[in-house]
């Protein structure tokens, strides 16, 4: 630890005021109705399983809730050899 | 007309069993009528706080269940005659308590009390909307710390759902109480300060807790800390917080804001 460590130590409790301001912000709109982001999620994910077969593995959904906001991002891998399902 | 508080907080260990011993007693001091009222069955501490735990022979679940009367189960404080503790069950199921029994046991101490003081367990379970079900006030108590104002928040949610006056229509009164507050480390940036936490929850003060030795020291000997050392921070403030749940006014000091300058020379003075 450098002798001046101190001098560039940030304060931390702006960063707690600040995650806490957009964690609550999405907890009250969700508790109560259902969290749209996640509602979204499910019936995306169901809707390609009926076209396609998808391997659980191969499904990379991530979610990144911001401010003002929220993405959703399903990343999934639709192999070559996938046959089609009837819809 | 009796009031019913229910100290709250969803999150453990922030200091709702201290602070309904601290405010009980405080308004007890008042000369009022007062109960505190454990619902936290199976995990009961508020007569050890109180220092009641030898005296302990009914509890509240043999009230709801009719194998007490309310008054075999009420255990008068020897300090203070006009302070009362009714302990929660230690071996029973907490599924022993209904909504039905509570509001009975709850309508009786209407009655004879000024002041009903149910001390909430954590979590959002039954036990926790038990306690806050017939509640005129909420104490939410809170540490400043995130998971803690989170955790408040979701409960200042679960009073204007799920309280007897919110589903009536109307608003149930909620208080905040900001507990363990470290006015220096508040000052160098490293605690979320009063207003933060303030901004974020949106309810209004009704008292700042400081961190302090005082506080344990107190419940080592079982008492509540405002009888323990009248004259300790910790005791001051929740008096002062106690007058404005009677309704007085009284200026509301953030400790440590008072420091002068040969205070901050010379020490780092635990509040």
């Amino acid at each position: 630890m450098s002798l001046f460590s101190f001098l560039n130590r940030r304060n931390t409790a702006p960063m707690a005021r600040e995650r806490l301001q957009v964690l609550l912000a999405h907890e009250r709109a969700t508790v109560g109705h259902s969290d749209l982001v996640g509602l979204l999620r499910e019936e995306i994910l169901a809707v390609i399983a009926k076209h396609v077969q998808i391997d659980g593995e191969k499904v990379n959904v991530t979610m990144e809730r911001g401010e003002n906001v929220s993405t959703l991002e399903v990343d999934i891998e639709i192999p070559v050899t996938a046959s089609v399902r009837a819809a | 007309m009796a009031k019913v508080i229910v100290v709250t907080s969803g999150k453990g260990g922030v200091g709702k069993t201290t602070s309904t011993a601290a405010l009980g007693a405080a308004l007890a001091q008042r000369g009022e009528k007062t109960v505190v009222v454990d619902f936290d069955v199976g995990l009961r501490n508020l007569d050890l706080v109180m220092g009641a735990e030898r005296r302990v022979v009914y509890d509240l679940i043999n009230v709801v269940q009719g194998d007490a009367k309310l008054s075999q189960a009420l255990i008068r404080d020897k300090r203070l005659e006009t302070l009362h503790l009714l302990p929660a069950s230690q071996t029973r199921d907490k599924d022993n308590l209904t909504a039905e029994g509570v509001e009975k046991v709850i309508d009786e101490l209407r009655k004879s009390f000024d002041w009903i003081i149910c001390d909430s367990p954590a979590g959002i379970e039954r036990g926790a909307t038990l306690a806050m079900r017939h509640a005129d006030i909420a104490v939410v108590v809170t540490n400043p710390e995130v998971s803690s104002v989170r955790d408040s928040d979701r409960i200042i949610g679960l009073l204007d759902a799920k309280t007897k006056k919110a589903e009536d229509g109307e608003r149930i009164e909620k208080h905040l109480l900001l507990t363990r507050y470290d006015p220096n480390r508040a000052e160098h940036g490293d605690m979320l300060k009063v207003d933060d936490v303030l901004e974020i929850l949106s309810i209004p003060l009704l008292g700042i807790i400081p961190e302090s030795m005082d506080v344990l020291r107190a419940s080592n000997l079982g008492a509540p800390v405002t009888l323990n050392d009248t004259n300790c921070a910790p005791a001051l403030a929740y008096r002062d917080a106690a007058r404005r749940l009677a309704g007085e006014q009284v200026a509301m000091t953030i400790p440590g804001e008072r420091r002068g300058f040969i205070n901050k020379l010379f020490g780092r003075r635990a509040a």
